[in-house]
């Protein structure tokens, strides 16, 4: 298997969606590094919309990703209520 | 009745293939007339999907977003003088090699996509390369606004559209765009989405960034990490399209290969300015090179390629040679700037003790035994007042137009040149390594013609043959751009406003 | 195939053939191993210069910055021409010798190798 990661700005709106994925995939390493924020997963990693909301509090668009997202890598799957990376055949 | 809310899947189809229309009464080949030359088989451009699904509406909300997040920073930056909270003035001059090679790349790429996109027949592959194009003229614009404020207290940035056309090095990624862009839509797109955006661009947006970051550098970071986030889609993007592909026809699979080569080599070739940036540029030292490119290319990319196998594709041959050589380019090409500074925009130094040390500790193979030395006895030379320009002009290499600094790492000779050549209608031409040569090869006819600064120089085309008319050519102006970081402007600016003697 | 293009006909003109330096070929020196200079250097010259003027004008003018250069013996100096060995002739023209436009001259100082 191989890992997947993705990597997101680090500001008080990305601090959420991390501890929404740390919740949803226990497993994931975070790198907390200069200015931006590093999560690797072997094989995929999910972030989901409910979980999002729960953490912050009010609702998240998972379109809105774009707006904090630095970079990732894997083969993208994307609904309303999830988002997901993942390297394999789908 | 009161509609119901899309959900993003049909939105996206509505928004998407909905916009395109049957050709009745036009011929369909002469609205796509670029669509078959380059063997590329297309038999269903419905399966051509976004799997971030953005549509134009989504696009423009999240992207105007993002801008205003964007300009309030630089706006902040510029009212707290944030040039003087940078780590060291020396840190600015990989700003204005960022603004004078990567800047005016990303307007060709602008340009590059509103062509491409064009001529591609389906809807979805139409508005993803649309938006890329959008995205590209919003990175051009956003980084010229960064240095805009850069620019008011540090030579070297002022003349970069001026320079692009016309100085040695920034040929080298000139020729890049201007190679991918005359070849065609499908090639274009692998080009720059796939193996540019997918396989590097983390190299150069994310541990410099963080690296700027690191440095102080706000404007810079946000900039960067802005620009970063619309990649991340360029990436996706470049997955796709490569997926798309190959999925197409299994006669596009050699086709995509040998793309997937020529581009991975051309984009990787450039990088070495990147390297030398991360491990010379930033006096505040983040991460080296080879740490990065084991991240960002042997991890990252590897997972990549393993994925690509079942598409019968495969990581390029030239991986064993990349991997030799990455011990190696950062200090060979921040060797050619320093030992060229007198026709660099940018300032260029030998790197204090601490730094050396660091170095020799990331790169314990070869710093002390190849690269150290040079460096101190650089450094004694400059203590006596002879700092060492190069006489002369390099040989450059016919498809790259990199300096031939590349040395036979594959054969355990870091000291040797490597030499390749071929000769097509009678001419030599040479190349810095089998990949460039490879490259020439297949279509001669595109390279011949390469615009090689040094022989426009002897070719009388650059101002004149004497330094001080081809600086003039450059709009360099002696002994204000170029030359040594000590005793420059920049230098003596930064001392008077850190109240430093 | 030359060229993948839209016409069949499309042909880059050589932008650096010989006859666009004036009368002079491309040379491209390396002094072998040397990497105080980064890369091969480019020079034009005249086809008909003997090769003992290459070693009094040419080389110490790109080459003389090396701290280890007054030390070169000429005698012992191993060259080679296209990556071949080659003896050269003081006396004589260096096209008439073998040289070509865009040729690579190589030159080694056994001895002489240290690595800056």
């Amino acid at each position: 298997m191989a890992r997947v990661q993705i990597a997101f700005q680090d500001n008080d709106e990305s601090r959420y969606i991390v501890s929404a994925i740390e919740e949803d995939n226990p497993d994931s390493t975070i790198h907390y590094e200069p200015a931006l924020i590093r999560i690797e997963n072997e094989g995929s990693l999910q972030i989901n919309k409910a979980t999002v909301e729960a953490h912050m509090g009010r609702e998240w668009d998972v379109q809105s990703i774009h707006v904090n997202l630095v970079t990732l890598t894997g083969n993208i799957d994307e609904d309303d209520d999830y988002f997901k990376l993942a390297w394999g055949g789908q | 009745m009161q509609a119901k809310k899309l959900n993003v899947k049909d939105k996206y189809r509505l928004l998407t293939r909905d916009l395109d229309w049957e050709f009745s009464y036009e011929d369909r080949k002469e609205a796509f007339p670029y669509e078959e030359f380059e063997g590329i088989k297309i038999t269903d451009w419905d399966k051509w999907e976004d799997p971030f699904r953005l549509t134009m509406d989504a696009y423009w909300k999240y992207q105007a977003e993002k801008e205003k997040k964007l300009y309030a920073i630089y706006d902040a930056f510029a009212q707290n003088n944030g040039h003087l909270n940078v780590s060291d003035a020396r840190y600015v001059n990989a700003l204005k090699v960022f603004l004078t090679a990567v800047s005016p790349a990303e307007f060709a790429s602008s340009n590059g996509f509103a062509w491409a996109g064009r001529h591609y027949g389906g809807a979805g592959a139409r508005v993803a390369a649309q938006m890329q194009s959008i995205d590209e003229l919003r990175h051009y614009q956003t980084q010229i606004h960064a240095m805009s404020h850069y620019n008011k207290y540090f030579d070297g940035f002022e003349e970069f559209p001026h320079m692009h056309d016309r100085v040695w090095y920034m040929s080298v990624v000139k020729s890049f765009f201007d190679d991918c862009r005359s070849s065609g839509p499908f090639e274009y797109i692998v080009a720059v989405s796939f193996a540019f955006e997918y396989v590097l661009t983390n190299l150069l947006f994310v541990p410099f960034m963080s690296g700027a970051a690191y440095n102080g550098d706000m404007a810079t970071v946000t900039f960067g990490f802005s620009a970063q986030s619309d990649e991340a889609r360029h990436m996706t993007l470049g997955l796709e399209i490569i997926k798309f592909l190959l999925e197409q026809h299994e006669d596009n699979v050699p086709i995509v290969q040998e793309w997937i080569d020529k581009w991975l080599w051309r984009g990787y070739r450039i990088l070495a300015v990147v390297a030398m940036m991360m491990d010379y540029m930033l006096p505040q030292k983040f991460m080296s090179w080879k740490e990065a490119w084991e991240l960002y290319f042997e991890d990252a990319g590897g997972a990549l390629f393993k994925d690509l196998e079942r598409y019968g594709i495969k990581m390029p041959d030239f991986t064993e040679t990349i991997k030799n050589e990455k011990d190696h380019i950062s200090h060979q090409a921040w060797w050619v700037f320093y030992s060229h500074g007198h026709a660099a925009a940018f300032h260029t130094w030998t790197p204090t003790a601490e730094e050396l040390d660091w170095l020799s500790e990331k790169y314990p193979d070869t710093f002390d035994q190849y690269y150290r030395p040079r460096l101190e006895a650089a450094a004694e030379l400059e203590a006596k007042g002879e700092r060492f320009y190069t006489a002369g002009l390099p040989q450059l290499c016919q498809t790259c137009q990199i300096p031939m600094f590349f040395t036979n790492v594959d054969e355990g000779k870091p000291t040797e040149i490597v030499y390749r050549e071929s000769t097509y209608n009678d001419e030599r031409f040479h190349f810095c390594s089998n990949e460039c040569k490879h490259i020439f090869d297949r279509e001669p006819e595109k390279y011949v013609h390469a615009w090689l600064p040094v022989h426009q120089i002897f070719q009388g085309n650059c101002g004149g043959g004497g330094l001080d008319e081809v600086m003039e050519y450059y709009r360099m102006g002696l002994g204000e751009m170029n030359l040594d970081y000590k005793g420059s402007p920049d230098e003596k600016r930064w001392k008077k406003w850190k109240g430093v003697a | 195939m030359p060229v993948k293009a839209i016409r069949p006909d499309y042909h880059g003109e050589h932008r650096d053939a010989r006859a666009n330096f004036g009368g002079a070929i491309l040379v491209y020196i390396d002094w072998d191993f040397h990497r105080w200079f980064c890369t091969p250097k480019t020079f034009p010259l005249p086809p008909d210069m003997p090769f003992g003027a290459l070693i009094e004008a040419v080389i110490p003018e790109g080459f003389g910055q090396h701290p280890q250069f007054s030390e070169i013996d000429w005698g012992s100096v191993e060259w080679t021409l296209d990556h071949e060995p080659f003896t050269p002739d003081m006396g004589r023209g260096i096209e008439e010798q073998g040289f070509g436009h865009k040729c690579i001259l190589r030159f080694s100082t056994p001895g002489l190798t240290e690595n800056i």
